[in-house]
């Protein structure tokens, strides 16, 4: 029912074959046999295979329109934004979190890297450095006489205090984190309903006629033809207007899957019975990965999340290109209805929207 | 036993030959002595940690490189590509649940519980022999079934890919066969097995003491496996509770964790983790105390602040029981929740450094020696840190939204089991392998031991707080490019990890094929606690007069 990947990276499988592999079988002979065995019968058949060459390198400059021709909206109204590369998605050899995008991000990113990570380092640093001395200075050749000292209440005292100092100077910031990461989404802002399946996601938007996106994820060779990253890119995404708090209803179809999008540092749960809400506020237009953060089953990491942050205008054009109505379009909207909404839906989402549909009637 | 014979001299047919030793099978399968059973419990862990060390290899080779590249091999001919997929789920599943109750568990508790806790309080041997000859032997079934549960449909392909927390309604409706059956099973009997060698410790730690060794004169070790037993027999209840009621989910109808029916999905989790997080410290709690034993011995010094020592690891039993939620930050609790579990958590850290700092305290002035045991404590001591750490970045709820189920919180976990754990398994096994086997082993290939792994598992492990930064989650048999890497050089780490096990074991194979013979205590004037009284090996039956402690 899926676009099946069959042939999921097997034009990586050349790079496999690299000095490197053969060392790590050559080392895990012993205790792998087995495993070993299968693997290699697998190997030759792999180049046989083959695939397109690998192209995933992203020409970020290239023209968005022709980049986008698989929406299968209107592309008067819409054509999907190319990302940016190193932006809303990981970066190779990658040491920090990905850039924030809203206002908990920066605050979450600030605390980790500007009071978290430096305390870190001193007490690793503090008790390396303890070690060595002891090392170094205790030694059997350098102290051959033990002392048989085994108190000091003051000593004591002090490295008890001295941690819950540490941590009350952690625990303010992170607290006040908490308490703005919590707070409620204004009355008028925009809902949208968000349903892991197994293994896609589902968007709907209520206060827009509720038509529902289908996002799967694509294969390598869609991925490579729209200049996006492989196993980060779906084929609908969720699109949501900048610098908005939006009300993010999230829940599961059959099992729990979580919604991320680190570059937002957002997560939360989609649990089957239950609505999740949390309040999603990008600051920044552009192009945002995530991937299923719970253990949901075979295809777990293959139902990717990407979220588009657009201008207001140009959302509400994304939601006329998907049948949606828009607050202000009344008039277009008393046309439309909600049967023309669900019909455009379910025509974009091609034949993965039934079972959607079937599975969201079931739940 | 004593009988009188006809002509009414007494004959005593036991009380002179203290090393009597039964016939093999009655030795080795029907055994009431406590340090035949600890060698059962450490063969068992050996083999259990070759198999999920195993398949731990298996997952580094497959995220080597981007792309599934030997899944499908794995999984036999004919398989669909989704069976593939799932074959990686019984893999972390297997491994999870592998190292935690047959790796960890039954090395530290069963393993080196049972051989040192009666010689270090001088009693003669458990409590309850014949209970805990039954307590290994629930182990092994339970190991089988486990195993077993790889190779019975369990959803998707065959076996149990639920990870170890074995979430409803992924392990409910959400695979169907006889797999994850099995492996609840194989819990339920696991977890008997501990209850039952936790109500023998917690017997006798508090009844068998030799005259005059008060709870305050007790050894750090005895002290920190009488608090794992009570974590043993506070959580492992619960968690047969919620697994008994996935199975009547699955089987029977009920609907404890389904919405549909009334129940809720994250009632399991709150159940789960409230065994779940008592249970890490059930695994590093005897760690620590073996390299207080490991420390003080080797800087000849007594340690400091034993009842400081003591009584961090009762704080930490006993905060480890109201903490379990911050592993459930995502699954939408309220705001007061979260910051409740935030501090509580924190707090952890304040009993966890009055321990690192006593360790160090205690070498203050003290006469070392770096002998294969010490190096494997001062690694424990520096990695445990910095497992520790992470710990608390990730007890903060407001950042744990990013780095919930991430490579980060593989990081995390692993420094302080694949590091903690088990660097004190290590730790405690150079200590005592010669007590326990009678022959010393190589010090040269003990120290390249330590060097080797120490080095391995850090490569390993280090880059994944990267990929957690970055955002990579855990659990996924394949990546986008961009976390390739990382990935590549922790697979790299692997391979120097598996080289530092096999001169382990050349180590072992050395030792009891060449090794010197050990003499009663090897390791001097360090060390103090009973054991070292003793020959090495000890004598079949021990302490028949108790000693007396001052």
């Amino acid at each position: 029912m899926l676009k099946t990947p069959e042939n999921w990276g097997k034009n990586k499988v050349e790079q496999v074959m690299t000095h490197y592999v053969k060392a790590w079988i050559l080392a895990l002979g012993l205790i792998l046999t087995p495993a070993v065995a299968t693997a290699q019968d697998a190997l030759p058949a792999a180049p046989g295979a083959e695939a397109a060459p690998a192209e995933a390198s992203v020409d970020a400059g290239a023209p968005a329109a022709e980049a986008a021709p698989a929406s299968g909206l209107d592309p008067a109204l819409y054509t999907p934004m190319k990302p940016t590369e190193g932006v809303g998605m990981p970066v190779d050899g990658g040491l920090d979190f990905q850039p924030q995008v809203s206002e908990t991000g920066k605050q979450a990113k600030w605390i980790n890297n500007s009071i978290l990570l430096p305390i870190m380092t001193v007490i690793c640093l503090f008790v390396l450095a303890l070690l060595f001395w002891v090392m170094i200075r205790f030694r059997r050749g350098a102290n051959p006489e033990p002392s048989k000292t085994t108190h000091n209440t003051f000593i004591e005292v002090v490295w008890t205090v001295v941690p819950v100092l540490i941590l009350l100077v952690i625990a303010v910031p992170s607290i006040s984190l908490l308490a703005q990461q919590f707070e409620p989404a204004p009355e008028d802002a925009l809902t949208v309903k968000v349903t892991g399946y197994q293994w896609y996601w589902g968007y709907n938007y209520p206060d827009n006629g509720d038509f529902e996106i289908i996002s799967n994820m694509l294969t390598e060779e869609e991925a490579n033809e729209r200049g996006e990253p492989f196993q980060l890119a779906v084929d609908n995404r969720m699109v949501i207007p900048v610098g908005k708090p939006v009300k993010m209803l999230i829940t599961g179809a059959d099992v729990i899957h979580s919604f991320a999008i680190p570059a937002a540092w957002f997560k939360l749960d989609a649990v089957p019975g239950r609505i999740n809400e949390k309040v999603l506020q990008i600051d920044e237009v552009g192009v945002y990965y995530g991937q299923c953060s719970e253990l949901c089953g075979a295809r777990h990491g293959f139902m990717p999340i990407a979220v588009e942050v657009l201008p207001e205008d140009k959302f509400n054009d994304w939601v006329r290109a998907n049948g949606g109505t828009v607050k202000g379009d009344e008039v277009a909207a008393d046309e439309s209805e909600d049967g023309a909404a669900e019909e455009t839906a379910s025509d974009d989402t091609t034949t993965e929207g039934a079972p959607a549909d079937a599975a969201a009637a079931a739940n | 036993m004593t009988t009188i014979a006809a002509d009414g001299q007494i004959l005593d047919d036991h009380a002179h030959d203290a090393d009597h030793k039964p016939a093999f099978f009655q030795r080795w399968f029907m055994s009431t002595n406590h340090k035949d059973i600890g060698t059962l419990y450490l063969i068992f862990a050996i083999i259990a940690g070759i198999i999920g060390g195993a398949i731990s290899g298996m997952m580094r080779m497959e995220l080597a490189e981007p792309g599934i590249q030997y899944l499908t091999g794995w999984v036999g001919a004919g398989a669909s590509m989704d069976e593939a997929l799932h074959l990686w789920n019984v893999l972390i599943t297997a491994h999870g649940l592998i190292m935690v109750f047959f790796m960890v568990m039954p090395a530290m508790i069963g393993g080196f519980g049972n051989w040192f806790v009666p010689l270090m309080i001088g009693a003669p041997d458990m409590a309850f022999p014949r209970m805990n000859n039954i307590s290994f032997w629930l182990l092994v079934p339970a190991f089988l079934l486990l195993l077993g549960s790889a190779f019975v449909p369990g959803g998707t392909g065959n076996g149990a890919g639920t990870g170890w927390t074995v979430y409803a309604p992924l392990a409910t409706t959400g695979s169907v066969g006889p797999a994850v059956d099995m492996a609840i099973l194989s819990l339920h009997l696991a977890g008997a097995s501990s209850i039952l060698g936790a109500i023998n410790f917690i017997t006798t730690i508090l009844n068998m003491r030799a005259p005059g060794m008060t709870l305050h004169k007790m050894p750090l070790f005895v002290w920190s496996v009488l608090v794992t037993a009570f974590l043993l027999l506070l959580a492992l209840p619960v968690l047969a509770a919620a697994i008994t009621m996935l199975l009547t989910d699955r089987n029977f109808g009920t609907t404890f964790f389904d919405a549909a029916g009334g129940g809720d999905p994250v009632l399991y989790q709150h159940l789960f983790w409230f065994f779940g997080h008592p249970e890490v410290y059930i695994m590093i709690l005897p760690g620590f105390g073996m390299i207080s034993h490991i420390i003080s011995t080797f800087s000849r010094k007594p340690i400091f602040g034993y009842l400081g020592m003591a009584y961090a690891m009762v704080a930490i039993g006993v905060v480890g029981f109201v903490v379990w939620a911050h592993h459930m930050f995502t699954t939408g609790m309220s705001v007061n929740v979260k910051m409740y579990f935030t501090a509580a958590t924190m707090v952890i850290a304040v009993p966890t450094g009055i321990k690192i700092f006593s360790w160090i305290a205690t070498m203050w002035g003290g006469s070392m020696t770096f002998k294969t045991p010490m190096v494997w404590a001062l690694g424990f001591i520096f990695m445990f840190t910095v497992g520790g750490v992470t710990g608390v970045v990730l007890a903060n709820g407001g950042i744990d939204d990013n780095l919930h189920d991430t490579y980060y919180v593989v990081a995390h976990f692993h420094y302080v089991l694949s590091l903690g754990a088990v660097f004190s398994i290590f730790a405690g096994f150079y200590y005592w392998f010669p007590k326990m086997s009678g022959r010393h082993y190589s010090e040269l290939l003990g120290q390249l031991h330590f060097w080797t792994f120490f080095i391995g598992v850090n490569i390993l492990f280090f880059p994944m707080h990267f990929l957690g930064n970055q955002s990579m989650p855990r659990r996924y048999p394949d990546y986008p490019e961009q976390f390739a890497y990382w990935n590549e050089i922790a697979s790299l780490g692997y391979v120097v990890m598996a080289v530092g096990v096999l001169i382990f074991f050349v180590n072992i194979a050395w030792a009891l094929v060449a090794g010197r013979k050990a003499e009663a205590n090897y390791w001097g004037e360090g060390a103090t606690t009973l054991e070292w009284t003793l020959s090495s090996p000890p004598p079949f039956h021990q302490f028949e007069t108790l000693p007396q402690i001052k």
